[in-house]
C-alpha cells in the first residue's frame, strides 16, 4: 500500500494549487467506450493495476453496472499526473451515456470545467454524442476529442492509411460542426476541436494506446507507424511507446482550463446572484478564504458514513465541524467527514479548497442540486437542468405490507439520490409512485431498491405521464377563500413558447437579479407591466402580480404561490403536472386581520380560482415523444419503418450509409412500450436502435377524451370531467 | 331561524340567562371552537348544563359546506361560539348567507375579550386602536418561513397616535395555542430585523386565562416580559400606546408592572 500512501500525499498537496488542478467529465454515447477509457487512465496514472484494469471496469464500481457492461451512475475519482515535470491533479467523472440515465451526465457537467469527448471512429457522433456535447456546452464546459477504437477500423473495416485518416478527418468535422449548431460564440473563441493544435487525440482505450499532434513531436511516431503497429497486431509496444494516459492527460492538462481560469467563465452561467457581491467575486476567483459555495451534484449513501454529498465547491474551503445552510431549507447543519474520492474509495481530508470535487458527510438537508454555503441567504446556483423531463411512472408497491414504512424512507433515499426520479404518493389511491425518464430507468432503480434497500417491491407497468396545458385566454377568474373575507382575481393565459424555452434553458430565473430578468422577458415579447411583476415560477408555468398598493398582500403573496404550485403539480383535469401556462394575479380583496387571511384561507383561494380558469380555457393534454434511431440493413428497412408508423410514429429523417438505413423518426411515448422486442422481429434483430427526449405535443383530439378518461379512472377521479363551477364555490 | 350566542369568556356558565334560554329551547345546538375556544369547560359539561345534544362543527363544515344551515328554514337553531358572536370571528358571512336563504337571524350576545382586557388591565376602552393578530409562522413549500409583519405595522400605526393594541393570539389545530412569550419573541424578531424601534423598550401587558378563577395579568418591558410564565392558555397581549396617568397606576398597581411606567404619563 505504500504506493497508495504516496499517491494520496501527492493529492492532498496539489489540492491546494489551483492551477495544477483540472476537473473534468468522460462523456460519450452507449459503448463508445469512456468507461474503459477512465480505467486505463487510472491504471496509466498508478492508480490501480495495469493488469486490472479494462477488465474490471473499476469506476463500475455497481454490480448491476459491471453485470449489464453500462456505466449508470456517475463515478468520481481524483489522480495525479506529470506533464513538463510538474504534477498536476485530476478529478474525473465517468458518466453514463445510456439516454435514461442522461441526468447522471448533466449534473456531472455541473461539477466539471472541461470534457473529454469520447467518439468511435466506426460508428462516429451518435445522438447521444450530440446530447451530452450540448449538456457540456450548456454549463460552460469546454471540449477535447478522444477518437476511440481506432484500431478496428484497420482490422475490421480494413481501411488503408490513407483512408484512416479521411475518417478520422470526418468524425472532428462532425463534432465541429456540432459545436457550431449548439453554440457559434464558443466555437468562434476556440472551443472547435482541432487535430493540429493538438486538442484531439485518437486510439484506443482497450488497447491502451493514444497518439496527437502533440504526442506524435515528442515520440517521433507518425500516422503511418500507427497504422502498421495495428496492422502487424502489435498493439503492446504501441501502447509502451504512446500510452493512452500520456496522450490523453497531456491534452486535458495542456487544454482544459484550470478552475480558476474555468470559473470566471463558469460562474456567471450557472449562478444569477449579484456578481459584483462579495461572494459572487469570491466565487469567480475560487478564492479558499471566502464564504463557502458548494453545489451537490451527487449524493450516494455509504454503508458506514451514511449520506455521501459530492459536488463542486467553488468557494471557500470545507472542513470538519463547519455550520453551513442548505438552499430551500431553513435549518443548519453540521459538516462530518470531508474527503476525496478515489475510485469506490473515499478519502478523508482535513480540508478542502475551493476548485475541488469534494465529498462530505453530515449535510442532512442536501439533495442532488442544493447550494450549500456558509452565508446565509445566499442566492442559490441556478437549478441543474435537465434535458430530459420524467415522461413514464410505475406504482410502487411493498410486497410485504410490514415493509411500508421502510419502503417509504427508501423511496425517500432514492429521490435524493437521484433528482431526475420523482417520487410521488397519490393521495387519493395511497399508492407511491416513480417517474423517470424512461423504462430503463425505472428498472434500475426498483432493482436497486431491491438490491441495494432490501425491500421486496412490486411495480405496475409502466403508464406515461401526461401534461396539461390550456390553449386560450380567459377573463378573469374570482377565487374565494373558505371564510370568504378573501378574494383574488386571476387570469390564465399559454405561455409564450419562447419564454417557457427561457425557462427551461434557465436563462429566466426567480434567481436571477429582478432587473436583469424584466429586461430578458421584455426582450421575448412580454409586456413590461408583466416582466416586472413575476413573482413565481414553478417548471414551465409562471405567476405574474400586476396589482398595485393592496396592502399586506407582500405577505400574502407567499400563500398565493403555494396555491398556484399546488395546481401546477396536479391540473384540474387529470392531476397531471401542469405545462406553459400563465397566471395573472389582476386585483385581491383581504381581510383585514392577518389570522383571517391564513394559509387554510388563501391557498384554497387562490388554487380554485387557477383551476377553475384552466378548465374554462380549455384544459387539454401534451403527450411526450421520444426520437428514435434505427440503424438497420436497407433491405430490412420497409419492417422498420411499417413498425414506426404503426406506433403514431413519424418518419423525420432517413439517410443512407453504405448498405445501411439510418431513419430518425419522431414516436409518442404512450405508443413506445414493447418496441424492443417487436423492432427485433420484425428487422430479424438486425436493426440497431437508441432513443432520446423529444419534447412534447398536443394529444390528437380523436383520442383525448379516451386518455382523460383512462388517466381519471386509474387515479380514482370521478368518470365525470370536472366543471370550473365545481372550483367556484357558492 | 339561526341565533347566534356568545358564549363569553371561560366556562359554561359565562352564557347569558337569555343565551341559555334559548339553547334549552332549540331544535339543534351546533358550536364552534377555531375561533376561539373555552378552557374551562367540556362540551360533555355544556350538553348537561343545556339538557341538550351539541354537535360540534369543523372549520370546514362552518367554511366551506354549512350544509347544517338549510334546517334552520323549519326549525330552532342555535350556533354557539366563545366570546361574543361576531367579534374577531368572519361569522358575518354565515349571516349573510343565512339571509340569502331567508333565514330569519338574531344575536344573543356574550362577554368579549375585547372588553375583558379593559377590566383586567385598567387600560381604557377609548385609547385603543386597531386591533391585530399574530398568526404562528407558515413555512412555505419553497422553504420561505413567512412571519407576519402585519401586527408589527399595526402596533406602530397605534402607537403614532398614541393609542393601545389588542394582540390576539393564533389558535391553531397543529400548532397549538400561541403564548405570550411566542408572539413578543416574534414581535421582537421583527423589531431586529426591521430596526424601527417600536418594541424596544415598549411596555407590553400579556393576559392569561380570563374570565377564570385565577387569570394572570402582568405587565413589563417587553424585553423582560417574554419570559414571565404565564401558564395555561389562552393568553392575550395588549401593546400600550401613551399612557393616561391612572392606566399607569393601574399596569404598576394591579399588573405588576415596573414603577417607571408612571413617568412618562399624560
Amino acid at each position: 500500500m505504500g504506493r497508495r500512501k504516496k499517491m494520496v500525499e501527492r493529492v492532498t498537496t496539489l489540492m491546494n494549487e489551483p492551477t495544477k488542478i483540472r476537473n473534468i467529465g468522460i462523456v460519450a454515447h452507449i459503448d463508445h467506450g469512456k468507461t474503459t477509457l477512465s480505467d486505463n487512465l487510472l491504471a496509466g496514472a498508478g492508480m490501480i493495476s495495469k493488469e486490472l484494469a479494462g477488465r474490471q471496469l473499476f469506476m463500475d464500481s455497481d454490480e448491476e453496472e459491471q453485470a449489464r457492461g453500462i456505466t449508470i451512475d456517475a463515478s468520481n475519482v481524483s489522480m495525479v499526473h506529470s506533464f513538463d515535470n510538474e504534477d498536476y491533479l485530476i478529478n474525473l467523472i465517468d458518466t453514463p451515456g445510456h439516454v435514461d440515465f442522461g441526468g447522471d451526465v448533466t449534473r456531472a457537467m455541473r461539477a466539471v470545467d472541461g470534457a473529454v469527448v469520447v467518439v468511435d471512429a466506426v460508428e462516429g457522433t451518435m445522438p447521444q454524442t450530440e446530447t451530452v456535447l450540448r449538456q457540456a456546452l450548456r454549463e460552460h464546459v469546454r471540449p477535447v476529442l478522444f477518437v476511440n477504437k481506432v484500431d478496428r477500423l484497420i482490422n475490421e473495416l480494413q481501411v488503408d492509411a490513407q483512408e484512416m485518416q479521411v475518417r478520422l478527418g470526418k468524425v472532428i468535422d462532425h463534432v465541429n460542426k456540432l459545436i457550431k449548431n449548439m453554440n457559434p460564440e464558443k466555437y468562434k473563441a476556440g472551443w472547435r476541436v482541432d487535430a493540429a493544435a493538438g486538442t484531439v487525440a485518437f486510439g484506443s482505450a482497450l488497447y491502451n494506446w493514444a497518439i496527437s499532434v502533440p504526442m506524435m513531436k515528442k515520440t517521433g511516431i507518425s500516422f503511418n507507424d500507427v497504422y502498421n503497429y495495428c496492422k502487424a497486431g502489435d498493439m503492446k509496444t504501441l501502447a509502451e511507446k504512446c500510452p493512452l494516459h500520456e496522450a490523453v492527460l497531456d491534452m486535458v492538462i495542456h487544454f482544459l482550463p484550470n478552475p480558476l481560469d474555468a470559473q470566471k467563465g463558469r460562474v456567471p452561467v450557472i449562478w444569477h446572484g449579484d456578481a459584483k457581491s462579495e461572494i459572487g467575486e469570491s466565487m469567480t476567483h475560487a478564492n479558499p478564504d471566502g464564504d463557502l459555495a458548494f453545489m451537490v451534484t451527487d449524493i450516494s449513501v455509504d454503508p458506514h458514513a451514511g449520506e455521501v454529498a459530492t459536488g463542486r465547491l467553488f468557494s471557500g474551503s470545507f472542513s470538519r465541524g463547519m455550520e453551513v445552510y442548505t438552499s430551500g431549507t431553513a435549518k443548519k447543519s453540521r459538516v462530518q467527514q470531508v474527503g476525496i474520492f478515489m475510485g469506490p474509495e473515499r478519502l478523508e481530508v482535513e480540508k478542502i479548497p475551493a476548485g475541488n470535487i469534494a465529498a462530505v458527510t453530515g449535510l442532512k438537508e442536501a439533495i442532488v442540486g442544493s447550494t450549500v454555503t456558509t452565508l446565509d441567504g445566499m442566492t442559490p446556483f441556478e437549478s441543474i437542468r435537465h434535458v430530459s423531463e420524467p415522461v413514464v411512472t410505475v406504482a410502487v408497491e411493498a410486497k410485504h405490507t410490514k415493509d411500508l414504512p421502510k419502503l417509504i424512507e427508501v423511496l425517500r433515499q432514492v429521490a435524493k439520490e437521484d433528482p431526475t426520479l420523482q417520487i410521488t404518493l397519490d393521495e387519493e389511491t395511497g399508492e407511491h409512485l416513480m417517474a423517470g425518464m424512461g423504462e430503463l430507468h425505472l428498472e434500475v432503480i426498483a432493482h436497486r431498491i431491491q438490491r441495494d434497500k432490501n425491500v421486496e417491491i412490486t411495480t405496475s407497468k409502466p403508464i406515461v405521464v401526461y401534461r396539461e396545458t390550456i390553449k386560450k385566454k380567459i377573463e378573469p377568474v374570482e377565487g374565494k377563500s373558505p371564510n370568504r373575507h378573501n378574494r383574488f382575481y386571476i387570469f390564465v393565459e399559454p405561455l409564450d413558447l419562447e419564454i417557457v424555452s427561457a425557462i427551461k434553458a434557465g436563462d429566466v430565473s426567480m434567481n436571477m437579479p429582478e432587473l436583469e430578468r424584466r429586461q430578458k422577458l421584455i426582450e421575448l415579447g412580454m409586456e413590461k407591466d408583466e416582466a416586472k411583476g413575476i413573482v413565481g415560477i414553478f417548471n414551465s408555468n409562471i405567476f405574474i402580480d400586476v396589482t398595485k398598493g393592496i396592502q399586506y398582500l407582500n405577505e400574502t403573496m407567499e400563500l398565493v404561490l403555494d396555491g398556484f404550485e399546488e395546481v401546477m403539480r396536479a391540473g384540474p383535469l387529470t392531476r397531471e403536472p401542469v405545462a406553459n401556462l400563465k397566471c395573472v394575479l389582476v386585483d385581491a380583496k383581504l381581510h383585514e386581520d392577518a389570522i383571517h387571511r391564513g394559509p387554510a384561507q388563501v391557498i384554497p383561494a387562490s388554487r380554485q380560482a387557477i383551476q377553475a380558469g384552466m378548465l374554462m380555457a380549455d384544459d387539454t393534454l401534451l403527450e411526450p415523444y421520444q426520437k428514435v434511431f434505427v440503424q438497420v440493413p436497407q433491405l430490412l428497412m420497409g419492417g422498420a419503418t411499417k413498425e414506426l408508423q404503426g406506433r403514431r410514429g413519424i418518419i423525420l429523417n432517413m439517410t443512407t450509409e453504405g448498405d445501411l438505413a439510418i431513419i430518425e423518426a419522431r414516436v409518442p411515448v404512450a405508443e413506445m412500450f414493447g418496441f424492443a422486442g417487436e423492432i427485433r422481429s420484425a428487422t430479424e434483430g438486425r436493426a440497431m436502435w437508441s432513443t432520446e427526449f423529444g419534447g412534447f405535443d398536443i394529444v390528437p383530439t380523436s383520442i383525448q377524451n379516451e386518455i382523460v378518461g383512462q388517466i381519471r379512472e386509474r387515479k380514482g377521479l370521478k368518470k365525470e370531467l370536472p366543471k370550473a363551477s365545481d372550483y367556484l364555490s357558492m | 331561524m339561526l341565533t347566534f350566542i356568545g358564549l363569553g369568556l371561560f366556562d359554561e356558565y359565562d352564557i347569558s340567562l337569555k343565551g341559555l334560554e334559548a339553547v334549552r329551547e332549540a331544535d339543534l345546538v351546533y358550536v364552534e371552537f377555531y375561533t376561539s375556544c373555552l378552557m374551562g369547560t367540556t362540551l360533555e359539561k355544556m350538553e348537561k348544563l343545556y339538557g341538550k345534544k351539541v354537535i360540534l362543527l369543523s372549520r370546514e363544515d362552518v367554511e366551506q359546506n354549512p350544509v347544517w344551515l338549510n334546517y334552520a328554514g323549519d326549525r330552532k337553531l342555535c350556533f354557539l361560539t366563545g366570546g361574543d358572536t361576531m367579534i374577531s370571528t368572519t361569522h358575518v358571512d354565515l349571516r349573510l348567507r343565512a339571509e340569502k336563504l331567508g333565514i330569519e337571524t338574531r344575536l344573543i350576545h356574550g362577554a368579549s375579550i375585547a372588553s375583558a382586557v379593559s377590566g383586567l388591565t385598567g387600560l381604557q376602552n377609548y385609547r385603543f386602536g386597531k386591533s391585530a393578530s399574530i398568526p404562528h409562522p407558515y413555512e412555505s413549500r419553497r422553504g420561505t418561513k413567512v412571519i407576519s409583519e402585519t401586527p408589527y405595522d399595526i402596533i406602530k400605526q397605534n402607537s403614532e397616535l398614541g393609542l393601545h393594541t389588542l394582540v390576539f393570539l393564533d389558535i391553531d389545530k397543529e400548532k397549538g395555542y400561541m403564548t405570550v412569550n411566542t408572539a413578543l419573541e416574534l414581535l421582537l424578531g421583527v423589531e431586529e430585523k426591521r430596526g424601527e424601534g417600536i418594541m424596544r423598550g415598549a411596555a407590553a401587558v400579556g393576559i392569561a386565562r380570563a374570565g377564570s378563577e385565577s387569570p394572570v395579568v402582568k405587565a413589563d418591558y417587553a424585553e423582560n416580559l417574554k419570559d414571565f410564565d404565564f401558564g395555561k392558555p389562552l393568553h392575550i397581549l395588549v401593546i400600550p400606546g401613551k399612557l393616561h396617568f391612572l392606566e399607569a397606576e393601574a399596569l404598576v398597581k394591579l399588573a405588576g408592572g415596573p414603577i417607571g411606567f408612571m413617568k412618562d404619563v399624560e
